[in-house]
């Protein structure tokens, strides 16, 4: 696909922002490579929307440098960055049709009609809204919406798209359809995304690495598989997913991970270059339910308590012999009929999963 | 479930039974003299739309309006900005700006405008003991004064719907906009505005139709050269007793006024209006 966008690469260093005494971000250093898809992600309030306006340049930051493309942009107003935004809730003029709102930013840079009207064309059959250019955005659903968004941010090739919790006023159904359109237009346009959301499957789904966000501090910034596989702390851990933790005892460091005991249970981690400690982590669907005691790997004997079924996965509660609750998700076609509540059984995993908190 | 439908009627019903008494009776009176004083027929509404005094007075009427109407709404509109968009000490020095003249009686305002612009007034007064003019400059008992007294009294009504227009947007439209590159200028002539312009409407609107039928202010400030149609009503009827003429020009201000307020209800939603 042909396309006229830069892609840039954005430095933060140490970027701070603080509202007298309240620090909504401290000293975050991350590069965000050249044609990157960067989600932040983290609950509300950890900093990731207030890092994003400090991106736009809608915020100045207190402390800190931003760069682009090695030139430093700080102190560069929102106005004179022009990278392209999406906001949640789209912020369309209401008052201008579909084809008025994508050809506004193309205005506003004094382009020749028949080159506006070029552009605004291609990004109207890009984003799929053809036959709905002469409506107003009260007359559009919520996807149309933010399709014309997203073309409005995109027609002037900026060289990074920002978008702010674009789907959060989207169903499921719909919410999926239009995470496929952004990844399309990411791959065709090549230009740097940088989303914000607090979905985490949406960040997992969508990213070539996430950012992790809490209390105004970046937690980790990772590809989706590091960050859910290896996570630094246990913040990332469980805001990701779902996570059994184990306390091991008799911890031994060995040439490529650690050996331990958990209720009398030997335990042998592979887990190179992670530093080893009595906290292991597991989830749930990295376990494997047994009901004889298997040949290899690490296990433990377990009780099962309440299951849960939930359409692809069967969520089993389980209680150790030492009266830990842990949780276990197994595809539902591989549920055996003995699995029953009240049933000991025996759950594994292989030595190379889980990772040390 | 008569009674349910009944109940609200009845709750309603003491001001439909004042809103009758005190509207509808009298006009369905002032409709009746002006087809039969002095005698039955439609004759007083052809003198009223034929006589060149009435037809000069009903056009200074809609041109006196027409500019208080444009300068009041232009004005309301810098005043709302402020009181919407200004820092906490603007907003609070706007709003009292804005709520005071309420406190204070439209005669008080106008004879206060007489002493300030008047001959002998205050600024003449201080102008010419600056030596910057030398003879007084004429301010009051002509258009100038009535113009602007009626400015005065109706910017506040004006402030208020466009104020509501203007709390009404949506922030992240501006910081769009501004993430495109537009410039302030640019933002508030093809965003700010056109996004406010149903409150502009309402507010001006509604402005020229309180103008139609001022009367206190514009006989006080014009001094009799500049009357307007609700002076010229109440001359014909109180002072050339000519009962049906005067009837005839009412009914005829108030079909004007009618055919506004449904054009008003067409162009913005009530509830846009005063939110």
């Amino acid at each position: 696909m042909q396309s006229g966008h830069e892609a840039a690469e954005i430095t933060a260093n140490g970027i701070g922002k603080a509202y007298g005494d309240f620090h909504a971000l401290r000293d975050i250093s991350l590069t965000i490579g050249s044609g990157e898809f960067l989600t932040l992600l983290g609950p509300s309030g950890s900093g990731k929307s207030t890092f994003l306006m400090i991106l736009a340049g809608f915020e100045t930051p207190t402390s800190g440098t931003l760069r682009k493309n090695g030139a430093d942009i700080t102190a560069v107003p929102a106005e004179k960055r022009a990278f392209g935004m999406v906001f949640q809730g789209y912020a369309l003029f209401p008052h201008m049709t579909v084809e008025q709102n994508i050809a506004f930013p193309l205005q506003v840079q004094r382009r020749a009609d028949a080159d506006i009207k070029r552009s605004v064309d291609r990004i109207i059959d890009r984003v799929g809204l053809r036959g709905h250019e002469k409506k107003r955005p009260a007359g559009l659903s919520g996807g149309q919406q933010q399709r014309v968004a997203l073309a409005r941010a995109l027609v002037f090739e900026p060289s990074v798209l920002l978008l702010d919790e674009p789907f959060s006023a989207l169903d499921k159904n719909l919410r999926s359809s239009m995470q496929e359109e952004v990844r399309r237009l990411h791959q065709e346009t090549g230009t740097t995304f940088v989303f914000v959301t607090h979905d985490q499957s949406e960040a997992l789904a969508l990213s070539t690495r996430i950012g992790i966000f809490n209390q105004g501090q970046l937690q980790q910034i990772g590809t989706p598989k590091d960050v859910y596989e290896r996570p630094a702390n246990r913040f990332v851990a469980e805001f990701l997913g779902d996570v059994n933790f184990l306390s091991l005892s008799s911890v031994k460091a060995t040439a490529d991970g650690a050996e331990g005991l958990f209720e009398g249970h030997p335990m042998r981690i592979c887990a190179p270059g992670q530093s080893v400690s009595e906290h292991f982590a597991i989830r749930p669907e990295h376990m494997v339910m047994f009901e004889q005691a298997p040949a290899e790997g690490n296990m433990l004997k377990a009780e099962i308590g309440d299951i849960t079924y939930l359409g692809a996965e069967t969520r089993f509660g389980l209680k150790t012999s030492g009266g830990i609750d842990l949780v276990l998700q197994m595809p539902t076609r591989e549920v055996k009929s003995a699995f029953q509540p009240g049933r000991q059984v025996w759950a594994g995993w292989p030595a190379n999963q889980g990772f040390f908190l | 479930m008569k009674s349910d439908r009944l109940k609200p009627a009845l709750l309603l019903s003491p001001l439909v039974l004042f809103l009758g008494l005190a509207y509808l009776v009298p006009f369905l009176g002032v409709m009746q003299w002006s087809v039969t004083l002095p005698e039955p027929g439609f004759g007083q509404y052809g003198k009223a739309v034929t006589d060149p005094l009435i037809q000069s007075v009903f056009f200074r009427t809609f041109r006196i309006c027409l500019i208080v109407t444009v300068c009041a709404v232009a004005a309301a509109y810098t005043i709302a900005y402020v009181w919407v968009r200004g820092t906490p000490a603007q907003r609070l020095v706007t709003e009292l700006c804005i709520l005071i003249p309420f406190w204070i009686s439209v005669l008080t305002r106008a004879f206060g405008w007489v002493a300030l612009l008047s001959n002998r007034g205050l600024i003449n007064t201080w102008l010419q003991a600056a030596g910057i003019i030398s003879e007084p400059l004429t301010m009051v008992r002509n258009e100038f004064g009535v113009v602007l007294g009626m400015m005065h009294f109706l910017i506040p009504f004006a402030v208020f719907p466009i104020a509501s227009a203007m709390r009404s947007l949506d922030e992240r439209v501006f910081l769009a906009a501004r993430g495109m590159g537009a410039s302030r200028l640019r933002i508030f002539w093809s965003i700010f505005v056109p996004m406010t312009m149903p409150g502009i409407l309402g507010a001006g609107l509604m402005v020229f139709v309180f103008a139609l039928g001022f009367f206190i202010t514009p006989a006080i400030l014009g001094g009799g050269r500049s009357v307007m149609i609700a002076e010229l009503i109440y001359l014909r009827l109180f002072q050339s007793p000519d009962w049906g003429l005067g009837a005839a020009i009412s009914v005829i201000l108030m079909l004007i006024v009618g055919a506004l307020l449904i054009l008003m209800l067409r162009l913005v939603r009530p509830n846009k209006m005063l939110g």
